[in-house]
């Protein structure tokens, strides 16, 4: 992290950089913006949104609504473990309802969300093309293959233990 | 052009431009809506108003699709019906389905709309919806589990207001409206106008009711409980009551409120006469002696609010004035009780309002005196009409009243605050009579009259060119506002009223008034004016006496502290 500076402040400047390469104003340009947000921070911050807001002229509460529209924006940052399970045809049909149901309940976090202690965040995808790994979770890039509702506290519990 | 297009085998003329929903309005062809807002662009989302085109065999939305010469149109084919009661079917399939307990029972659209295509059985079961209750709010109460998803709040807040607090938020199934990063309403942008309930067509947004208290202050012997009413309700209440609109009857509320229990009956628009005592003395102090100008009014609770978020570096601008509300309530926990010999603390203060911005403002910090509220309670016009049904008062017999005096009596130029542009005109007749010792030959300022968004006008006062502006309607407020903070308008004064056309359109009037209605409630407004003697504040007699025997003189010590306060700029999610 940058010296002498809060991680608001840090954030801050980052935005700004990005809403530098857009014209003001121009509210076409709010997904790109947003996605642009997103890789730096890893997630829409309020912060952040007010920030897009103000550059592109749009009320913050239409910026929320676009976002939260698409799966791909998240508003809680990324934790230690960033598990994305397939909901892909393949997946569904072999038990991805079942497997996402078993997480949930397991991290008591829903899709988008991210656990109190920062270790795990959830993300449902539509599909990682593993479809031969059918039902397939990916934690960090590792792919876990068939996994059951069964299998779902073993694998868990494996990256808690790494802490 | 004209031509003739053919609705249910019949031939008649339509022009190019129109709407499908344009013509059959013309020809009394019921065509039912749920997203269309009269006069804005159409969305065509809920597909409710859906009929035939026989030539093509689609269903396409009458809201949205132009006429075309030719065309032949089927309006109530079994298909439409069929396809209608299905939409219906489908709305119902996730909704509560507790009318009776609904603060819209018997007034909701989704009600007519399932009894007109008599849906008579649950043919479609879904997940029934479960978003929390929003009650965080002073004056508004947002239900979205019976919220249908019309969109129409969010247009209304977007488009007319200028706010845009509220969004639909996630999609498909699990869409449902709120606020950026869903908080709750109290802490977002919200002004507190009410125009969303005015459109709801369920009970999803509602007023904050202040009925439970209010019964209990009213049966409890050791409280004094008075009321007053705004300019706008005398000639509103009575569509409540299924009366046409536009009927005049302060004389009979008067009555009604007696028998309701309150012990005084006071009238606001008493207020509105010395808010314009204040306020005129006020502006003039600033033309003469170099103060912010343009003065802006800030007796709509809503405009505050959204001044104080999206223009806070016009705060300068607002007069200090309090509302008339905030003015009257101050008078009466201090002045009158005093005379009356009454402790502050015994008096429990309702306000009767065509507004829901007004439960926030009676509830502001700014607003209470050494910890006791100025005004206890708000009532809105549609809450003042349970209440005197509940009371079992049939209004058609009540013998007519007068006011409590004093804090009773009242110019026409204070009743005109209940219209767009009312507080310029009365405000001008006192300003004029404060400069130059005389009255305007003329007290009708016609362009300041009607529902146009902003109208502007210059009076000669004694040489001296007085430019002001009326806008009504937040959008248009936002559009003059940015022109006057550019430096392309000079102007002196101007009024700002949040509700499209003022109070007697506000968001605590009667649900479901049509624009004619609106209108009606004006012309009885300015009727008053045109009938009545005493038509500027400065001659109310009972304002003269107030100054005489309490407050002194206008801007002066105890009007300072009693009848201004001031604005800070209030952070919220824009």
């Amino acid at each position: 992290m940058e010296k002498n500076k809060t991680t608001g402040e840090v954030m801050e400047t980052r935005v700004r950089e990005i809403l530098d390469r857009y014209p003001e104003g121009r509210t076409e340009n709010l997904i790109p913006v947003l996605q642009d947000v997103q890789d730096v921070d890893g997630y829409l911050s309020e912060e952040s949104v007010v920030e897009v807001s103000r550059h592109l002229n749009m009320p913050a509460s239409k910026i929320y609504g676009v976002a939260t529209f698409y799966n791909q924006f998240r508003f809680a940052p990324l934790g230690k473990y960033h598990i994305q399970v397939c909901c892909g045809t393949a997946c569904h049909v072999l038990g991805a309802a079942t497997v996402l149901d078993e997480i949930q309940k397991n991290i008591r976090v829903k899709s988008g969300e991210t656990t109190k202690d920062g270790l795990f965040s959830l993300e449902v995808v539509a599909c990682i093309g593993a479809c031969g790994l059918a039902p397939v979770i990916s934690i960090n890039g590792n792919f876990h293959a068939k996994v059951t509702g069964g299998s779902i506290k073993e694998i868990l519990d494996n990256y808690r233990n790494q802490g | 052009m004209s031509f003739l297009i053919e609705v249910n085998n019949k031939n008649i003329g339509a022009r190019s431009g129109e709407t499908i929903l344009d013509v059959m309005k013309r020809e009394g062809i019921n065509v039912p809506t749920l997203c269309y807002i009269k006069d804005r662009f159409p969305s065509g989302s809920c597909r409710m108003c859906v009929v035939e085109n026989t030539k093509t065999g689609r269903l396409v939305t009458a809201c949205s699709t132009p006429v075309d010469e030719g065309m032949k149109i089927q309006t109530h084919s079994p298909r439409v019906i069929e396809s209608r009661k299905t939409i219906v079917e489908l709305l119902l399939s996730n909704h509560p389905d507790d009318c009776l307990y609904c603060v819209r029972n018997k007034n909701c659209e989704l009600q007519d709309l399932s009894e007109e295509l008599q849906v008579r059985e649950r043919r479609i079961k879904g997940e029934k919806n479960k978003i929390h209750i929003d009650r965080s709010g002073a004056s508004l109460v947002r239900d979205p589990d019976k919220c249908i998803l019309c969109g129409r709040c969010v247009r209304i807040c977007e488009e007319v207001m200028g706010v845009a607090c509220i969004d639909f938020i996630d999609r498909g199934s699990k869409s449902f409206i709120g606020t950026a990063f869903d908080k709750s309403i109290n802490t977002s942008s919200c002004v507190n106008c009410g125009q969303c309930i005015m459109v709801c067509p369920t009970g999803a947004l509602s007023e904050k009711s202040h009925f439970t208290e209010l019964i209990s202050m009213l049966n409890n012997p050791e409280k004094t409980v008075v009321v007053q009413y705004a300019p706008s309700i005398s000639v509103s209440l009575a569509e409540e009551f299924n009366m046409p609109p536009g009927i005049d009857i302060n004389n009979v509320l008067n009555g009604a409120l007696r028998k309701v229990g309150f012990k005084y009956v006071f009238d606001t628009t008493f207020a509105a006469d010395l808010t314009i005592m204040e306020e005129a003395a006020e502006l003039i102090d600033r033309v003469k002696n170099g103060g912010k100008l343009p003065m802006i009014t800030s007796c709509c609770p809503g405009w505050v609010k959204f001044a104080e978020e999206f223009y806070p570096d016009m705060l300068p601008n607002l007069s200090t004035c309090k509302s008339p509300q905030q003015m009257l309530g101050a008078v009466i926990k201090s002045h009158w009780a005093e005379e009356k010999g009454a402790k502050p603390e015994d008096i429990y203060s309702v306000s009767i309002m065509p507004c829901t911005a007004k439960k926030f403002e009676a509830q502001r910090e700014e607003m209470t005196s050494m910890g006791i509220s100025d005004v206890d309670a708000v009532l809105t016009t549609r809450e003042l009409g349970q209440l005197i049904r509940m009371y079992g008062i049939d209004i058609n017999q009540i013998a007519p009243e007068t006011n409590d005096s004093p804090l009773g009596f009242r110019s026409s130029a204070g009743k005109l605050f209940g219209a767009t542009g009312g507080v310029m005109e009365a405000a001008i007749r006192t300003a004029y009579h404060m400069l130059t010792g005389e009255e305007l030959v003329r007290f009708r300022i016609e362009p300041l009259r009607g529902m146009k968004g902003c109208k502007e006008a210059s009076i000669d006062v004694n040489g001296l060119n007085l430019k002001v502006a009326v806008v009504n309607g937040l959008a248009n407020a936002r559009i003059l506002l940015d022109i006057v903070k550019r430096g392309e308008k000079e102007l002196h004064f101007i009024e700002v009223m949040a509700c499209p056309g003022g109070c007697i359109n506000g968001g605590g009037q009667h649900i479901g008034a049509s624009e004619e209605a609106v209108m009606a409630r004006m012309k009885a407004l300015y009727d008053i004016d045109d009938k009545e003697t005493v038509k500027v504040s400065h001659k109310n007699p009972e304002i003269i006496k107030l100054y005489e025997s309490f407050l002194g003189k206008p801007l002066g010590r105890k009007s300072h502290k009693l009848l201004h306060t001031d604005y800070t700029k209030r952070d919220v999610l824009l």
